[in-house]
C-alpha cells in the first residue's frame, strides 16, 4: 500500500484568505465571527452573526473572472483555496505527462443553496418558470470539484462527498485512499461551504442547533466552556494537496505531515442528536490510529469537532476517553479552532486538517478561544485561550455530521 | 436609447464581453467567447427586455439564427421593436 503525503494547502476562512495568515491568526486566539453583513438580519432572524469571509474577490486568486461569475459562491472559495493549495506544493499540471493520474475530492454540505433561494423567489416574484440556465450548474454540490478539475486540468477521479459536518473530512479519505490504492498519483481533497444566506440561517436556527448571543458575536463559539449554547455558522473553504509520499520525495516536495490513518463508522441513532454513549465516534478514532499504527498514548493533539452545542461538546468528550483511553485522554491536547473560526460545516474537516498538519509542523498547538466556565462534563484539557508549544508527531482530527456520519483522520510526522 | 445600444448593453451584461468589442458584426461564438449557457442567459435577458414584441419564449428556430449581435438587432426590428427606444 502506498503512503500518502500532504505537500500543499490552501485555505478561506472568516479569519484569512492565505494559510499563512489563517495559521497565525489560529495560533494568536483572533476571532472571526461578527454580525451577518451578507443579508439583512434586522427582519427577525433568531440568529444575526456568523463567521463571514471577508474580502474575498476570486479574481485576486487568480481564477479567471468569467469562471468565477458563472460559480456560486462555495465553489469560487474552493477555486480561490485549491490555487494557493497547488502554489504551495510546487506542483506544476501542465507539465506533467498523464493528466488521468491527478483527481480531486472536494464537497460541501449545502451547496448552492443561496443559488436556489434566489432563484425560487425569482419564480415566485415574477410567477414565471423562467430562471438562469445556469441555476443547477451553480447549486448542485459537486461543481466545486469539477471547477477545480477544469481549472487545474485534472482528468482523474472526480466528485462531491456530501455527509454534512463530516464532507470535508470524508473528503480526504476518500483521496487518501485512492493514491493508497494507486488509483491517482495526487489528489486535491477538501471542503467548501457558502451558507450564510436567510434560508441556511433560519433553518439551522429552527433546529435550535445554533447560538443565539446576538449581543455577544464575538464570545458565542465557546467550545467546551459550559456557558455555551450552539454552534456558530461560518464559511470558507480548505483545500489540500494529497500526493503519494513516494512521489514528493523524488521530487524534493516540503511535507507537512503523513496521511497515516483514516475511520469513518455512522451513528445509525438519531438524524441529528449524537449517540449519547458516544460509542460509533470512539470507533472512528480507534480505526484511524490503527491503521496509522499508533495507540492513544502516541496522540499529542486532537482538533475536536468541539461545535460548541451542549451536546456534541460532552459526548466528543467521552468519544475521545473511550478511543485513546482515559490516562491518555488526560495527557493529549484537546482544542476546537471553531472557537475562532465558526463552523463551516462542510468545509470544516478540510480546514481543521490543515491545522492538524499545521501543528505538526510548528510544534505548536492553536487554543480554543472564549473558555471561562469549566465544565465537569467536558474535562479534557482543551488547551484554554492561549496556544501552547509542545512537539507534535500525531494528529487527529474528528468531524462528526448530521446524520450519524463520524470521520476521524490521523495525521503523522514524517 | 436606441435598439442598438440597448441590445449591446445586454449582451455585455450576458457575456461580461468588452464593450468595444460588441459591434453588429460581433460572432457570439467566435468574437465574444460565449458558450451554449452563455448564448441561453443571452436569449433570456434579450426576452425579459422586450417582452412586450417577442412574448415569453422566442421560439428555437429563431434563436438558433442569431450568430451576430446584428442578427438580434434585426430580429427585433422584425418584430416591430422601433429603433430607439
Amino acid at each position: 500500500m502506498r503512503r500518502v503525503a500532504i505537500t500543499g494547502m490552501g485555505v478561506i476562512s472568516p479569519i484569512g484568505n492565505n494559510l499563512e495568515t489563517f495559521w497565525n491568526n489560529a495560533v494568536a486566539g483572533v476571532n472571526g465571527i461578527a454580525t451577518i453583513t451578507k443579508f439583512d438580519v434586522s427582519n427577525g432572524f433568531p440568529v444575526t452573526f456568523a463567521g463571514e469571509v471577508k474580502g474575498f474577490n476570486a479574481a485576486d486568486f487568480g481564477v479567471d473572472p468569467k469562471t468565477a461569475r458563472r460559480c456560486a459562491l462555495f465553489t469560487q472559495y474552493a477555486l480561490a483555496a485549491s490555487k494557493m493549495a497547488v502554489a504551495d506544493s510546487g506542483i506544476d499540471f501542465a507539465a506533467e505527462p498523464d493528466p488521468y493520474r491527478f483527481g480531486c475530492t472536494i464537497g460541501s454540505g449545502v451547496g448552492g443553496i443561496d443559488v436556489t433561494e434566489n432563484e425560487v423567489l425569482r419564480m415566485e416574484r415574477g410567477k414565471t418558470a423562467k430562471i438562469s440556465p445556469f441555476s443547477i450548474p451553480e447549486m448542485i454540490a459537486n461543481m466545486a470539484a469539477g471547477m477545480v478539475a477544469l481549472q487545474h486540468g485534472l482528468r482523474g477521479l472526480n466528485y462531491g462527498v456530501v455527509s454534512a459536518c463530516a464532507t470535508g473530512l470524508h473528503s480526504v479519505g476518500a483521496a487518501m485512499r485512492a493514491i493508497q490504492h494507486g488509483e491517482a498519483d495526487v489528489v486535491l481533497a477538501g471542503g467548501c461551504e457558502a451558507p450564510i444566506c436567510p434560508v441556511a440561517v433560519a433553518g439551522f436556527a429552527a433546529l435550535h442547533a445554533l447560538s443565539t448571543r446576538n449581543d455577544d458575536p464575538a464570545h458565542a463559539s465557546r467550545p467546551f466552556d459550559k456557558g455555551r449554547d450552539g454552534f456558530v455558522m461560518a464559511e470558507g473553504a480548505a483545500v489540500l494537496v494529497l500526493e503519494d509520499l513516494d512521489r514528493a520525495r523524488k521530487r524534493g516536495a516540503r511535507i507537512y505531515a503523513e496521511v497515516a490513518g483514516f475511520g469513518q463508522t455512522c451513528d445509525a441513532y438519531h438524524m441529528t442528536a449524537p449517540m449519547p454513549s458516544g460509542e460509533a465516534g470512539a470507533r472512528a478514532m480507534s480505526l484511524s490510529m490503527a491503521e496509522a499504527g499508533v495507540s492513544g498514548e502516541d496522540v499529542d493533539y486532537v482538533n475536536a469537532h468541539g461545535t460548541s452545542t451542549p451536546m456534541n461538546d460532552k459526548t466528543e468528550t467521552a468519544v475521545i476517553k473511550q478511543a485513546l483511553g482515559e490516562s491518555a485522554a488526560r495527557k493529549v491536547s484537546v482544542s476546537s479552532t471553531k472557537s475562532m473560526t465558526g463552523h463551516l460545516l462542510g468545509g470544516t474537516g478540510a480546514l481543521e486538517t490543515v491545522v492538524c498538519a499545521k501543528a505538526i509542523e510548528t510544534g505548536i498547538v492553536p487554543p480554543t478561544i472564549n473558555y471561562e466556565t469549566p465544565d465537569p462534563e467536558c474535562d479534557l484539557d482543551c488547551t484554554p485561550n492561549v496556544a501552547r508549544e509542545r512537539p507534535v508527531k500525531v494528529a487527529l482530527n474528528n468531524s462528526l455530521g448530521f446524520g450519524g456520519h463520524n470521520a476521524v483522520v490521523a495525521l503523522k510526522a514524517v | 436609447m436606441t435598439l442598438e445600444e440597448k441590445v449591446k448593453q445586454i449582451v455585455v451584461d450576458s457575456l461580461h464581453a468588452e464593450a468595444s468589442q460588441v459591434t453588429p458584426e460581433a460572432s457570439f461564438v467566435n468574437d465574444l467567447g460565449a458558450d451554449s449557457l452563455d448564448q441561453a442567459e443571452l436569449m433570456m435577458n434579450i426576452e425579459d427586455a422586450f417582452k412586450q414584441y417577442v412574448g415569453d419564449n422566442i421560439p428555437e428556430e429563431d434563436a438558433a439564427k442569431f450568430e451576430t449581435v446584428g442578427s438580434v438587432i434585426e430580429f427585433l426590428k422584425s418584430k416591430g421593436v422601433p429603433e430607439t427606444l
